[in-house]
């Protein structure tokens, strides 16, 4: 659904000053796949949704959405995606009907009034219909943005920052209707800040800052930075068990913190029972066992230090 | 080429500028007093001239009396000159509304971020280009031809002559207000786009958009000192002119207006 071969794209300020906003980007997302593009401000990933909506040229290299070629097929592009822009970009003085007809006519909506009516509906807005968008809240702004976005049904959908600056309900409320675009097997490449809403929205996660640092599923994300862990809670500990926990086969690393033995495996399945039938043989209390989850931001911030370090010793 | 994308861009821009109050005074109001101005004068000059008991072609400038008719008389001549400085007035009209609107409608989407997804969607540039020119021109031209319509319509109730009314109905000012007018909107128009790249407020593009109304003022001021009379000749030159600055403008105007200068390098 969307292919990116050395994508790359160098903005020139004055002659010989060139700032490289994406470089060499490899990209490949599937069908029906919700990806999280995840960055810090400036890293290009505004100028990469540019490019992939055909709103830019790419300075080199070339990119493929809904099999169409971007610099080649940019009106077929423009016609089979939804883009959300960081700013919801309303027209204030028009009303919120009055704001998504405009839009459903230039892409040439068939029955264009029920298409919008439909989107008013399911966003909540159809009581509001007449209000100018100006008098919209925040939350409001942006689901008719989204509501916008939608109008002509584009199986490929690229969503910048959808909940910057909302409040915890409203954000909550685009949040799931996200969830809902990916359960109707849209393609979703969703630009965000937010590490927990690309934890929970998202099939795979690129980290990226002006080049893909990485890319995969933030579980194997968190297993290729951190590998799995479990911690197992005692009542008492006797740091003589460290030795017999690390003997087991499959075990990777046990470190010792408070009251707990944090356990590197690759195979908790396989080797929980084997460690948990070892402490209780050998007298201890065991409280709770769970798998230590790094979250999104450890994973995220780890990487670009990571990335740092690397350009340093460049 | 998509009329549908272009009819919706003008209808949208109809929709949100006329919403303006600054928009609709520059609209009705302009117009108005150019159109109402004419009038008083050329009332009040016909009762003078009566109780002067006549007036004399001597009392005309020499350099003007060629664009009397041999059939006017002194006070009609008079007139004519008169009523000739009012014309440039009519000119302005379509260069001051469609910088308003342009202003409005381009810094307008610039400030509240709404060009972006405008351009996301499929309009071509120039389709998008199209509909917001003609959204400014149209009104300009319709207005400064309903003005020049109501003028001339009110003439005979001022008793103005048959000769003078000749006059201002001849190619002189048709050619003004029909093909002037309009080369003189697109050209205005364009010129906002330019400077709309480079402001972030609606008011100074539209300040200096009217950089254009120079030249008008140029030749109003070089017919009242008596260099240049307008007639059908200096008129055409002057179309001919026109037509040369709107080229250069709209090529100006359609190299500005890209996707990707819109997006990284209007500031």
């Amino acid at each position: 659904m969307i292919e990116a071969k050395a994508l790359t794209k160098i903005f020139e300020i004055k002659k010989g000053d060139d700032i490289p906003a994406v470089v060499d980007l490899n990209l490949s997302i599937a069908q029906g796949e919700v990806f999280g593009f995840l960055g810090p401000n400036g890293a290009g990933k505004t100028t990469t949704v540019r490019m992939l909506t055909s709103l830019i040229g790419p300075t080199s290299g070339q990119a493929w959405v809904n099999g169409f070629e971007v610099g080649k097929q940019d009106q077929k592009i423009r016609r089979t995606v939804g883009v959300l822009t960081e700013h919801p970009g309303l027209y204030e003085r028009l009303s919120a009907f009055k704001n998504l007809m405009i839009y459903a006519n230039l892409h040439d909506v068939e029955n264009a009034e029920k298409q919008v009516e439909k989107y008013l509906h399911m966003l909540g807005l159809w009581s509001r219909r007449d209000d100018p968008a100006g008098s919209f809240s925040k939350g409001m702004r942006q689901k008719l943005a989204i509501a916008r976005a939608l109008l002509h049904e584009p199986q490929v959908l690229f969503l910048d920052e959808p909940t910057s600056g909302l409040d915890p309900e409203a954000a909550r409320l685009v949040r799931s209707f996200i969830e809902e675009l990916g359960d109707q097997g849209r393609t979703i490449f969703l630009c965000t800040h937010n590490l927990n809403e690309a934890d929970r929205l998202c099939n795979r996660i690129g980290i990226f800052k002006s080049r893909l640092i990485a890319v995969d599923t933030p579980a194997n994300l968190r297993q290729e930075i951190y590998g799995r862990k479990v911690v197992f809670h005692l009542r008492t500990l006797d740091p003589a068990w460290k030795n017999s926990i690390e003997n087991i086969e499959g075990v990777r690393d046990v470190q010792l913190v408070d009251q707990k033995f944090v356990v590197g495996m690759e195979d908790p399945e396989g080797l929980n029972p084997k460690i948990i039938r070892l402490l209780v043989e050998n007298g201890a209390d065991l409280l709770f066992v769970g798998e230590l989850r790094h979250s999104l931001e450890d994973i995220y911030l780890q990487t670009l230090e990571e990335e740092g370090e690397i350009k340093d010793e460049l | 080429m998509n009329f549908k994308s272009i009819r919706t861009i003008i209808d949208k821009e109809w929709a949100e500028v006329f919403k303006n109050r600054m928009v609709l005074f520059t609209m009705i109001f302009m117009p108005l007093i150019f159109t109402v101005l004419p009038l008083v004068m050329l009332y009040f000059t016909g009762q003078e001239m009566g109780d002067m008991g006549g007036v004399g072609t001597a009392d005309v400038p020499a350099e003007f009396l060629s664009a009397c008719s041999s059939d006017m008389t002194g006070a009609e001549c008079m007139q004519v000159y008169l009523v000739n400085q009012f014309l440039l007035l009519f000119m302005m009209v379509p260069v001051i509304i469609p910088v308003t609107i342009a202003a409005y409608s381009i810094v307008g989407e610039k400030t509240t971020h709404s060009l972006e997804p405008l351009l996301a969607t499929p309009i071509s540039t120039f389709e998008l280009l199209l509909g917001k020119s003609l959204a400014a021109s149209l009104p300009a031209i319709f207005v400064g031809w309903v003005s020049f319509g109501l003028f001339v319509a009110a003439l005979p109730l001022l008793g103005v002559t048959k000769s003078v009314i000749n006059y201002i109905a001849g190619p002189t000012w048709l050619l003004a207000i029909i093909i002037a007018g309009p080369l003189m909107a697109i050209a205005s128009v364009n010129l906002t786009i330019f400077v709309s790249s480079r402001v972030n407020d609606p008011r100074t593009a539209e300040q200096i958009s009217t950089l254009f109304l120079l030249p008008i003022f140029g030749l109003l001021f070089a017919q009242l000192a008596g260099v240049v009379v307008i007639n059908v000749m200096v008129m055409l030159s002057f179309i001919g002119g026109m037509i040369l600055v709107d080229i250069g403008m709209v090529y100006l105007g359609t190299s500005i207006f890209q996707r990707e200068n819109i997006l990284t390098r209007w500031k």
